[in-house]
């Protein structure tokens, strides 16, 4: 019954970058079905590496990735097209193409389903239209569909981001720092769309996170990562001081000053919780 | 002038920087610094006036004679290529050839254009398809955009004799080279996270550069294959000379049978092409920008 439920299983994943040291060292991870991952760690732990290497926008050195019980490291071009389409991607950048409208980039999410020269070509059918349109309407930019993306705010470039991704009818939701470049209320506002997404959804979001009181308060389970190894997994009310100083070492993090912990280990509680329930109703 | 200032201003920051330290040592070296400033400066200047005495002896040129004669060879020089009412009648020999330098410098910038992008695609750092192909574009853009368009006119003459194509193809070559390598750059500089999405989510990398690499960069092409056009607009006069067509013929005829009256018409209306151009092609960078 567990093994249906997993919807990602990393074994030993291990990422060397030439000439340099391990940037991804023995890995091993899974995520279930409608789950909400969060990866924290010190910048340069290798997040950003782990997340591509699911996807294969990086190759992975060692190690295997098994998506919806097929094994990605041994894929062919072709077959690797044809995973991506159910692992969708949000970046801290956006990513978008600026000069297109919100629509427009919405319904790049749908390339990988159509052949080379209609999707070059942009004749995308009613249906893939109509879920464009329905999508952006989800994250709440319904109105901006036909505006073009460099006059939208960060937040809302963010959200287009998340509809372009959801377009694809993915059932994993890779999201690399997806609130690192925008304000607090922002962060928020994309973060409980990424929860919708998985609880209402149920897309499994794997999220590297540098904000530990979000991930705190969204995740079902966080993962800790330290110089490209795994050195914490667990609920967010397993994490305690002593984690954050095993995953971010002596250094004195930005915006995880000494004197906010108590309070948001104390919320924490409240939303592990919460996350608790949820991932028992997955379950 | 600004040498000067450089100069003077040297001794009295220093002078700044001890009452900031106060350590004789610290003097001394802050002094040394702006003293090499000074004689760097110096030097740099002696040896300009040197290499343009030099140079210009070579050439015979003599500021002197210089200042004395050239007004006098303008006012001789407007004098004679100054158009009167007479050569007006001649335009309607001189604005088919202008509309047909027009169409081929058009052409073969836009026709060079669609070729240096797919070459400036495979070649880029960014859309690459790697191995060795990046440096074998910049060497073909480099050997194309380094010969000059002059030469060019001249080698295929030998091939396709005096006619429109020989002049279009030496202008396209010309374009082709320089564009590429204005592609190249360009697409280098675009940022990568927009590719990095469409890769992400399955696309093909046809599909990539149409739906994401030509939309991020079409205005700095658009900007490069306008200025394109003008220099090939100035360019085709003197290839159409070597060529015998359009507007450079019609310039080295007039000029060899010594009417000079009409030989300027045709300057004036090449200059009066290039300024609407200019004034065009300004206008539509500031509309698509
Ligand atoms: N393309 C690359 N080439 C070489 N080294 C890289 C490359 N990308 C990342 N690295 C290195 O791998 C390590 C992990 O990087 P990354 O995955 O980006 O960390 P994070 O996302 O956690 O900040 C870092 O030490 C980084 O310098
Ligand atoms: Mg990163």
């Amino acid at each position: 019954m567990a093994d249906e439920n997993i919807l990602l299983d990393i074994r030993g994943l291990t990422k060397c970058y030439k000439g340099d040291a391990k940037a991804l060292d023995d890995v091993s991870l899974n995520v279930r079905r409608g789950e909400f991952v969060t990866i924290i760690g010190a910048s340069g732990a290798g997040k950003s590496t782990l997340l591509r290497c699911i996807n294969r926008l990086i190759e992975p050195t060692s190690g295997s990735v098994v998506f919806d019980g097929r094994e990605m490291t041994q894929l062919g071009k072709r077959d690797l097209r044809l995973a991506r389409q159910r692992i969708s991607m949000i970046f801290q950048h956006y990513n978008l193409v600026y000069r297109m409208t919100a629509i427009e980039n919405v319904l790049h999410g749908r390339l990988g389903y159509k052949s080379t020269l209609a999707g070059a070509l942009g004749l995308y059918s009613e249906d893939e239209k109509a879920l464009a349109f329905k999508v952006l309407d989800q994250v709440g930019l319904a109105d901006f569909a036909y505006k073009r993306t460099d006059q939208l705010s960060g937040g809302q470039k963010q959200r287009v981001g998340i509809a372009r991704a959801l377009v694809q009818e993915p059932l994993l939701m890779l999201c690399d720092e997806p609130i690192a470049s925008l304000d607090p209320k922002s962060s928020r506002t994309v973060m409980e769309r990424l929860r919708w997404v998985a609880d209402e959804l149920g897309i499994a979001c794997l999220v590297n996170l540098h904000q530990v009181d979000f991930a705190l308060e969204f995740s079902d389970r966080i993962v800790g990562l330290a110089k490209g190894r795994k050195v914490f997994e667990g609920t967010p009310d397993e994490v305690n001081e002593e984690v954050i100083h095993t995953v971010y070492g002596d250094v004195d993090i930005e915006g995880l000053p000494g004197d906010r912990m108590v309070p948001t280990i104390v919320q924490a509680d409240v939303a592990g919780g919460a996350a608790g329930t949820s991932s028992t109703g997955v379950a | 002038m600004r040498a000067r200032k450089l100069a003077v201003e040297g001794p009295a920051s220093a002078k700044a920087s001890t009452r900031l330290t106060g350590t004789n040592a610290s003097l001394a070296a802050t002094n040394a610094f702006f003293r090499k400033k000074t004689l760097v400066l110096l030097a740099l200047v002696i040896g300009f006036f040197v290499i343009n005495g030099v140079s210009g002896a070579f050439v015979d040129f003599d500021f002197v004679s210089a200042v004395v004669d050239i007004p006098a060879g303008i006012a001789w020089m407007a004098a004679e290529f100054m158009p009167t009412v007479d050569s007006l009648s001649k335009l309607e020999s001189i604005l088919p050839a202008l509309g047909s330098t027009i169409l081929a410098s058009v052409a073969s910038s836009c026709i060079a254009a669609v070729f240096a992008f797919v070459l400036a695609v495979l070649g880029s750092r960014t859309t690459g398809i790697g191995g060795p192909t990046s440096i074998i574009v910049r060497a073909i853009a480099s050997i194309f955009r380094n010969i000059p368009v002059v030469a060019w006119a001249l080698v295929l003459l030998f091939s396709f004799k005096q006619s429109e194509f020989t002049g279009f193809l030496a202008l396209f070559l010309t374009s082709f080279g320089y564009l590429t390598r204005c592609f190249l750059e360009t697409i280098d500089e675009m940022s990568t996270g927009p590719i990095e999405a469409l890769r992400a989510a399955g696309a093909t990398y046809f599909q990539i550069v149409v739906q994401c690499v030509m939309p991020m960069c079409v205005t700095s092409i658009i900007s490069w294959v306008l200025y394109m056009i003008e220099t090939n607009i100035r360019d085709a006069t003197l290839v159409g000379i070597l060529t015998g067509t359009g507007i450079g013929f019609v310039f080295d005829v007039y000029y060899k049978s010594f009417r000079y009256d009409v030989a300027g018409l045709t300057l004036v209306t090449i200059v009066l092409v290039v300024i609407a151009c200019e004034t065009l092609s300004n206008y539509i960078r500031r509309r698509i920008m």
